[in-house]
């Protein structure tokens, strides 16, 4: 390994770099070492990306011009109601307010934003910035003060640059909503405490949770967490599994008239009725910011199998949706990095599961799918989900069979932000028959390493943090021939000659799903196979 | 932007370190460093790499908790070892950002204290302090130049005939027009910055990281040598001025301009081009400038029905609204985010004689850019891609010029200065201007004067004033 990283990399980099096969540990989850140009952006933006796509709040950035300007709608994220989200509001700080200190002009914004008659803010999130940390305004009090005086919420988000790496930033934003849920939590105690008391001091939620529970138990004990299919099994196999299944059901869930009817199809339809009468299932969505439309289609899926989906986290959430995201069964988390620590929080604090799933990828969207029907223990949700499948895959593995002939035996370079999207690349790069030679992240930690590594063929390199001097040597000496990854990327990457794959915050083709898998592929073949490389020679080492 | 209103809503300017590493990113083979935070570098390479398409290094102190704390010293100083490891750059700019410069950091002592324990060589380290909150891009962009130019330029042994250029912010391919202009007249020039290559790379098939061209660092160090500085930018302070500079220290006189945008501004260019190199106006400009003045002629009814609003850089505002003004559109509303002390007074001279008055506004924003434009019926917009949103909602052309420009191509490769690119320039606007009337004439003629036979002829009268605003609105009655 030494001598293949030759010179091009700093001596302080070398511990976050390695070789599937090396039996080395990377070193990830650090600070950004100075002076090496590190693709990371601060922790400001992390809670910028995560917090934004709330589309009827207010965000207003705290701080000099700078910040509230790079970052001014460069997300993707599409909304169905209101887009106030798209407008920036900042308190432009000046060299004034930076002696004086700023709570006296975020104050007086704070009032001018709400007695514009343009503007209706019932939430405004207000984010701290590298300078306000360090001047020490106090936003809470500011926030408070606010609050008092004109009954809205006035959320800020603890979000000062230099304080931590991205991650932190995803944390702040987190805990943002979490300080908006609370608004429905002191609702319903309200209303509870009017009608019985809490149980243990604890809120409603933990009861709420307690009930799931136990029913959850009890459907275990009448066998209805068995029905688990694998990829290998046949369809036919499925369905006489579910038909089973679906029999058994009639005869614990109905009264006993139900075991007269012969047609299975009545039985279902009743079932149904009865379930949608009284459990339709609710989840929320996580770490899904509907760059896209890829929210809607994952919450189209959802749907079509009797799914409700009460708040996406936070691709087109109103600040209404996230209110009553407590109210779910489930929350399913897909970018991990950005939203599992909102998981974590919601299931202390209102006692909901969580799952990790991914809708990047044929392999893993199916994989989910099956996987929540599973967890939401529910007959019904299970068939339909098997029934999505069957209708949905037929045509896309044809397709993909298309493109893999003309992808197979491409070489692959990822470097992205997210540890989920590098892992869901390798899968679909595999199953195309490409191979991915280089794959990093900017914010992984040690469990995503270790889940590249496996997915990985020995040789390949991966690394945390990377700079485009190492993205530059490891292309080159691997002989890519595309590199996925942010903005920033594509010009070293053309400029190398190679191909190039959009995958940022600004895409305009969905990736998730059956649509996405066959986008991927669709771009993939678009730039790796445009005529152009082979009329300007290609800048590659050969 | 009005006393009462401090609520920045969808800012028009960027902050000062982006100018900063535009003009070094014209230095030869410079690096820059930003001491601060490790996002300011992020994202202001983001955002000049969608708009050149090049890649843009730029690196960070990243300065953390700990940093903020106790000072960024040791990370500026680990910062530049590795960046010189890495880069081998012959030249570094530092430049400051909100948070060193609210901690306190005192880069000048901390970079001389660098360069006393290491040995650099021959490598040139400029200092520049750009706090975010201390201006805008525009005040980045000269200070920084000027920095340069008194941290770099050297006491001349002799004069020469060279000239000195100091470019404003433009595109790389409007650099080469000047060089080609100045070459023209077979002047020996220096340009600063000179991102004629560095920001528009030409594709090679060994990609280096530190693009080819630039200014060249000698070359800067015998700016005090020149017969002549030329600064391009009407509406620079002294403070922040390269040239002004070279005139106190070294008394190089000085021609200040404004963007060679449009007729009149180009010909000053022309014109003191001709003075300074003692030559005739080469015959090739003479028939640019001849082509031009017809295609100025040929629009000139065209052009005469815009009503246009601009925003965005003062320079280039200052530039296009000559331009306007000389060919008949209308400059209703010319706007920047910067604060520029004299940008309201510049701009009223010379709008001083139409018959409309022009809303000039000077440190403002788009929403107050968007409220005017909907109130003044402005059907064509002027400026950066940041317009985009007013395009989107309120459905008025426009036409990106200047920087940034992210959501179309070949911002690097406009060139819309000189005769030739104001012919180009005028042409787009034009053409703008055409498209608007041939796709909506019919419409909102039918919906103006077509009456059904069954209905009362009585139509509501029409002035002066309706007329037009049938013929020059974007079409949305």
């Amino acid at each position: 390994m030494k001598n293949s990283i030759e010179t091009k990399t700093l001596k302080a980099r070398e511990d976050f770099i390695m070789t599937k096969g090396s039996n080395q540990q990377i070193k990830c989850d650090q600070q950004s070492l100075a002076g090496a140009v590190s693709q990371r952006a601060c922790v400001y933006s992390g809670a910028r990306v995560v917090l934004n796509p709330v589309k009827d709040a207010y965000h207003l950035v705290h701080g000099p011009i700078g910040c509230a300007s790079y970052t001014w709608d460069i997300r993707g994220s599409l909304t169905s109601g209101s887009d106030i989200f798209r407008t920036s509001f900042s308190t432009d700080l000046r060299e004034k307010d930076i002696v004086f200190g700023g709570e006296k002009k975020l104050t007086t914004i704070i009032t001018e934003l709400i007695e514009n008659d343009n503007y209706q803010p019932e939430v405004i999130f207000i984010y701290s910035t590298c300078v306000v940390g360090v001047i020490g305004d106090d936003l809470k009090a500011v926030a408070r003060r606010a609050e008092e005086k004109y009954g809205i919420r006035v959320i800020p988000v603890e979000s000062s640059g230099f304080s931590g790496t991205k991650s932190k930033g995803y944390k702040a934003a987190c805990e943002a909503l979490l300080n908006l849920m609370e608004d429905f939590k002191e609702k319903s105690s309200e209303q509870q405490s009017s009608r019985t008391k809490k149980i243990g001091g604890k809120n409603v939620f933990k009861q709420q949770a307690a009930i799931m529970e136990q029913s959850n138990k009890e459907n275990k004990a009448n066998g209805q967490a068995e029905v688990k299919f694998s990829q290998s099994d046949t369809r036919k196999a499925k369905i006489n599994a579910l038909v089973k299944k679906l029999n058994h059901l009639s005869e614990i869930q109905t009264s006993s008239g139900i075991n007269s009817y012969e047609n299975l199809k009545q039985a279902r339809r009743l079932i149904k009725q009865k379930q949608r009468s009284k459990t339709r299932k609710k989840l929320n969505l996580l770490g899904d910011y509907n760059l896209a439309a890829e929210g809607w289609i994952i919450k189209s899926y959802l749907q079509e199998v009797g799914i409700e989906v009460v708040a996406g986290f936070t691709g087109d959430a109103g600040i209404d949706d996230i209110r009553r995201a407590p109210t779910a069964d489930l929350n399913i988390v897909q970018c991990a990095g950005s939203m599992k620590y909102l998981a974590r929080r919601m299931k202390e604090e209102f006692g909901i599961p969580f799952l990790e799933i991914s809708f990047l990828g044929l392999q893993d969207s199916l994989e989910s799918l099956r996987r929540i029907a599973a967890q939401l223990k529910d007959p019904e949700i299970i068939e339909n989900v098997e029934r999505l499948i069957a209708r949905k895959l037929p045509p896309v593995l044809a397709k993909l069979k298309v493109y893999k002939s003309y992808l197979a035996g491409k070489k692959a370079a990822i470097y992205v932000g997210g540890a989920f999207k590098a892992i869901s690349l390798v899968k679909q790069f595999n199953q195309l028959g490409m191979k991915t030679v280089m794959v990093g992240t900017q914010n992984g930690k040690a469990a995503d390493y270790q889940k590249l590594e496996k997915l990985t063929d020995p040789g390949t390199i991966i690394l945390d943090d990377a700079n485009p001097s190492e993205l530059e040597e490891f292309m080159r000496q691997k002989g890519a021939d595309v590199l996925v990854g942010g903005v920033k990327d594509r010009a070293l990457a053309y400029k190398m000659g190679l191909a190039f794959f959009d995958h940022n915050h600004e895409r305009k083709d969905p990736l998730v799903g059956f649509e996405g898998v066959i986008n991927l592929a669709k771009e993939l073949d678009l730039t790796i196979n445009s005529p152009i490389w082979s009329v300007i020679g290609s800048g590659k080492n050969e | 932007m009005s006393e009462l209103k401090k609520l920045n809503v969808n800012p028009c300017k960027m902050c000062m370190p982006i100018g900063a590493a535009i003009a070094f990113k014209g230095i030869e083979n410079s690096m820059l460093l930003m001491h601060g935070s490790q996002g300011c570098s992020t994202y202001m390479r983001r955002h000049m790499s969608t708009h050149y398409e090049e890649p843009i290094d730029i690196a960070s102190s990243s300065i953390d908790e700990q940093g903020t704390v106790y000072g960024g010293e040791d990370n500026l100083k680990q910062g530049l070892k590795n960046l010189i490891e890495l880069y081998s750059p012959g030249v570094i700019g530092i430049v400051t950002t909100c948070l060193a410069e609210t901690i306190g950091e005192d880069i000048r002592r901390i970079v001389a204290d660098f360069k006393q324990n290491n040995e650099l060589g021959s490598l040139a380290l400029v200092t520049v302090s750009t706090p975010g909150y201390g201006g805008s891009q525009f005040e980045g962009y000269y200070l920084s130049l000027r920095r340069i130019v008194e941290q770099l330029v050297e006491e001349p042994a002799h004069k020469t005939k060279k000239i000195n250029l100091i470019a404003p912010n433009i595109s790389p391919a409007e650099i080469r027009e000047l060089k080609r202009i100045l070459e023209l007249f077979k002047l020996d020039y220096t340009i600063l910055p000179d991102i004629a290559q560095t920001l528009a790379a030409p594709y090679t098939a060994d990609y280096s990281k530190i693009p080819a061209g630039g200014t060249r660092l000698r070359s800067i160090k015998k700016m005090g040598e020149a017969a002549a500085t030329i600064e391009l930018g009407a509406l620079v302070d002294s403070s922040l001025s390269a040239a002004a500079y070279l005139e106190d220290k070294f008394a190089v006189p000085v021609y200040r301009l404004p963007l060679p945008i449009g007729l009149k501004n180009s010909d000053l260019l022309i014109n003191i081009l001709a003075e300074i190199s003692g030559r005739e106006i080469p015959a090739v400009l003479k028939e640019e400038r001849g082509r031009l003045i017809d295609t100025m002629i040929d629009s000139h009814k065209y052009n005469g029905q815009g009503r246009a609003a601009l925003f965005g850089d003062p320079e280039i505002v200052y530039a296009v609204s000559s331009l306007c003004q000389e060919n008949g559109v209308k400059t209703i509303l010319m706007a920047t985010g910067s604060n520029i002390a004299t940008f309201n007074n510049k701009l009223r001279e010379i709008t001083a004689a139409n018959r409309e008055q022009s809303l000039i506004l000077n440190d403002t924003d788009f929403e107050e850019i968007r409220n005017y434009i909907s109130e003044y019926k402005i059907n064509l917009m002027l400026g950066n891609s940041d317009g985009a949103f007013i395009e989107e909602k309120d459905g008025i052309p426009l036409l990106r010029i200047g920087f940034p420009i992210h959501d179309r191509v070949g911002a690097a490769r406009q060139q819309n200065i000189g005769y030739q690119g104001t012919n180009t320039l005028l042409d787009r606007i034009t053409n703008q201007l055409l498209a608007l009337k041939h796709d909506n004439f019919r419409e909102n003629l039918y919906q103006k004067y077509y009456q059904p036979l069954s209905k009362s002829i009585a139509a509501e009268s029409f002035t002066e004033q309706s007329f037009q605003t049938a013929e020059l609105s974007v079409g949305d009655q």
